[in-house]
């Protein structure tokens, strides 16, 4: 089936120079596939010193970023975008920036009501500051172990470890902060993995079906995420129907909480007393051949083609910001 | 609505449980997926060991190519022999003469890349289970046959002499006490991938003498051993002993690696099973390319473009090292490497490369973690560089990157203790934790 017949052009943008270059091409090659299935021209695009000449080359285009980690996530490209006018999938610049980073999306999350794990974010100069052994001891004091270690700007668990005794927090510690200046470090909430793709084709967002995640290894670590056959997933997850409905509702409030727009993807723990407990939201989630929200897709029964080519037409319709400068082609 | 929904339960692998054993290691790494960002002009690689053959005339090549479908097309496209065309594999006992080998082109296997010729020779050597003895460090490449095919690996310790022998008879006469089976011992003599460092030639010699007593097979490895820098080449192995070598050669650093033209030098009869083995994995080595590489070789001074190419790296070694002289804070060491491509860094004591990779691409530098080089979960406190095939100013901004990168690890190491897992505890990633060979 054609989709083409009132869309433009649309770019989509994968690779850039985070730690999750890799998966973020895997997702992109996904998604022009998909958006070409549907007789939508795609140009696939590196973010690099050509990309503001291909914008201009293909005006009206529409960008579609499938950039993971910093630099794509983070929402300064979107701000590029919004201020070049260019209409494109996803939330804006400033929503990007609050989720991609978890310690502060926590807090907004917590502050809706939502139940979120305990938490600090500390850059590394605070335990220089106030001593190692010392810090150490307190966390494990307030938290307990098992606790959580994770990079506060990073995706695809890349940095993240999780703590079973004090004498591993050292070099959990120095893991996360390989991939960013601040680790945020969390009580271990145990229970069952789920996750939950939150959808706008231009007609109000809804919460896809929830994904249950059963790595093979028990943790659902890179090797987990990016390899066919290490994890088992369950959609709809293997929950009581009031459970998966108060899933549902989380994932819509913290894409609502967050001003999120078009797509975004909701981690969460249910606890064994069937509360949904927050970890993490993603503002350009995985379309890889072992993400979970391409899954959610066909089990919702939409395909993956049909959904994006949605998403490009409500970005098209929506335009873009009024504040936009003119692309002088080169 | 959710009730109406079929469930998936899925692993989304149709095949997950058909797999043989040996393909359960190979997993998704995170640390493999880092040097996707390395190949980006922004970083300046110290990773890859990609040959540079920006000084290659391609004029010359390309006109010889067009020469050879014209003339001999039918014959080039066609298949050819499992043992590889008799034309090369003239050329090739040519090529090892330079090195003071004696051989008969009967004895030759052509293989695609020597890589192919060690993956044959493991194939018909060993069984799940049976040692395969190598240096520590070891080629990543290496250990992905050994691997591959179930082997177990065990590491001789070397030093800047290369291979230690008193540590070969050590680990012989452990394993065999225990029981083990030791079918040969793997190893890189001349400008060691990853060591960059060379054997003496006592040292062979003794090697040698140890083989004979103990019965031990050795493959030769020897990639880079036209491509020395300083002083006279050493005897290779093979050109000492005939009947415990067996001897790999490729054309993949001398000439061009898209190719994949490399050769096996065996015992008669170990070579009647490598054709066999050879036909059943690719009827023949890529007849087109050998005819390629034997018109190169006769129509070429090849031998001054191996000059051109040796130059061209010496220019590059100097500059690693005078970056790493520069740049590298107290207590990193490093090997001289008199040939070939890399330097094995030597970190200070609790600085883990593995774990700070990702700070490093950060800082728009990579380089390959030492415990790719090992099947046994060591390696963490070295790295391997590459100087093959960036620009000798970008190696030396690329040791100016990794310094300060270090530097901000030892502030982690003041703050945070020791951070370095036991290595005993490491889980062994092997290639997994190296990049693909198209990376630079």
């Amino acid at each position: 089936m054609a989709d083409n017949g009132y869309l433009q052009t649309v770019i989509v943008l994968s690779g850039g120079l985070s730690h999750e270059r890799d998966v973020s091409l895997r997702s992109g090659r996904r998604v022009s596939q998909a958006l070409r299935s549907r007789g939508i021209e795609v140009v696939e695009s590196d973010v690099d010193s050509n990309l503001l000449s291909q914008l201009a080359e293909h005006t009206g285009s529409v960008a579609f970023p499938l950039l993971h980690g910093e630099a794509g996530e983070d929402g300064a490209l979107r701000e590029v975008f919004e201020l070049l006018g260019v209409p494109f999938v996803g939330s804006v610049g400033a929503a990007c920036r609050v989720a991609f980073d978890k310690s502060i999306a926590t807090t907004i999350v917590g502050a809706a009501g939502i139940r979120t794990p305990t938490q600090v974010a500390l850059p590394h100069e605070t335990f220089r500051e106030l001593g190692a052994r010392v810090l150490v001891d307190a966390l494990g004091d307030q938290l307990g172990f098992p606790m959580m270690i994770k990079p506060s700007r990073c995706g695809s668990a890349l940095g993240c470890s999780k703590v079973a005794r004090a004498d591993e927090l050292p070099a959990a510690m120095v893991g996360a902060y390989a991939y960013g200046s601040v680790a945020v470090i969390e009580e271990f909430v145990a229970g069952t993995e789920v996750t939950v793709a939150i959808v706008d084709r231009g007609n109000g967002s809804i919460a896809l079906p929830a994904v249950e995640i059963r790595p093979e290894s028990g943790v659902y670590d890179y090797a987990a995420r990016y390899t066919a056959g290490a994890t088992r997933f369950l959609c709809p997850a293997e929950v009581e129907s009031d459970v998966a409905d108060a899933c549902a509702d989380v994932a819509l409030r913290v894409h609502g909480a967050l001003g999120l727009r078009d797509l975004s993807r909701t981690d969460l723990i249910i606890t064994p007393d069937g509360e949904p407990v927050f970890l993490e939201v993603n503002v350009a989630p995985g379309m890889t051949e072992t993400s979970a929200v391409p899954l959610a897709i066909e089990t919702a029964g939409w395909s993956l083609g049909k959904m994006c080519a949605d998403l490009v037409r409500a970005a098209a319709a929506r335009g873009g910001r009024t504040r936009a400068i003119s692309l002088a082609a080169p | 609505m959710l009730e109406r929904l079929r469930r998936q339960d899925t692993r989304l692998d149709h095949y997950v449980d058909r797999y043989a054993e040996r393909a359960h290691g190979m997993t998704a790494s995170a640390i493999r997926a880092l040097f996707a960002v390395a190949n980006r002009p922004e970083v300046v690689s110290l990773a890859g060991g990609m040959p540079n053959i920006t000084d290659l005339p391609l004029d010359v090549v390309g006109s010889l190519l067009n020469e050879l479908v014209l003339t001999d097309g039918r014959r080039a496209m066609q298949y050819g022999s499992g043992q590889g065309e008799p034309a090369i594999r003239e050329a090739i006992c040519e090529v090892m003469r330079l090195e003071n080998i004696s051989a008969h082109p009967d004895d030759v296997m052509v293989s695609v890349g020597s890589q192919q010729g060690l993956d044959l020779l493991t194939r018909i050597f060993c069984n799940p289970g049976d040692v395969v003895l190598c240096e520590a460090p070891s080629y990543v490449g290496a250990l992905g046959v050994f691997r591959s095919y179930q082997c177990d690996v065990v590491h001789v310790a070397m030093d800047d002499q290369g291979l230690n022998p008193t540590a070969l008879a050590d680990a012989l006469r452990a394993l065999r006490r225990a029981g083990r089976t030791v079918k040969f011992l793997y190893t890189i003599p001349n400008y060691h991938n990853p060591a960059g460092v060379t054997q003496t030639l006592d040292r062979r010699l003794e090697l040698l003498h140890l083989a004979e007593r103990a019965d031990l097979l050795v493959v030769e490895d020897n990639p880079y051993g036209l491509l020395g820098f300083d002083g006279e080449p050493i005897p290779a192995l093979r050109s000492l002993n005939e009947d415990q070598v067996i001897y790999l050669g490729s054309f993949s650093k001398t000439f061009a690696p898209g190719f994949r033209v490399g050769w096996v030098l065996a015992p008669h009869a170990v070579r009647e099973k490598l054709v066999l083995a050879q036909e059943a994995a690719t009827l023949c080595p890529p007849v087109f390319s050998q005819f390629a590489v034997t018109a190169y070789l006769a129509n070429h001074d090849w031998r001054g473009q191996i000059k051109v190419f040796r130059e061209m790296y010496r220019e590059r070694r100097d500059a690693m090292v005078a970056g790493l002289t520069s740049h590298m804070p107290t207590g990193t060491t490093w090997t001289y490497p008199e040939g070939g491509f890399f330097v094995w860094l030597t970190l200070p004591p609790g600085i883990d490369s593995h774990a700070m990779l990702p700070r490093a691409v950060t800082a728009r530098v990579a380089y390959v973690p030492g415990t790719a080089f090992y099947a046994d979960g060591f390696g963490s406190r070295h790295m391997r560089l590459s100087y093959c095939f960036p620009t000798p100013q970008r190696i030396i901004e690329g040791t100016r990157r990794l310094g300060e990168v270090l530097e901000y690890e030892a502030r982690m190491l003041e703050i945070f203790g020791t951070a370095v897992e036991p290595e005993s505890g490491r889980r062994a990633l092997g290639p997994r934790e190296a990049p693909g060979p198209n990376q630079a």
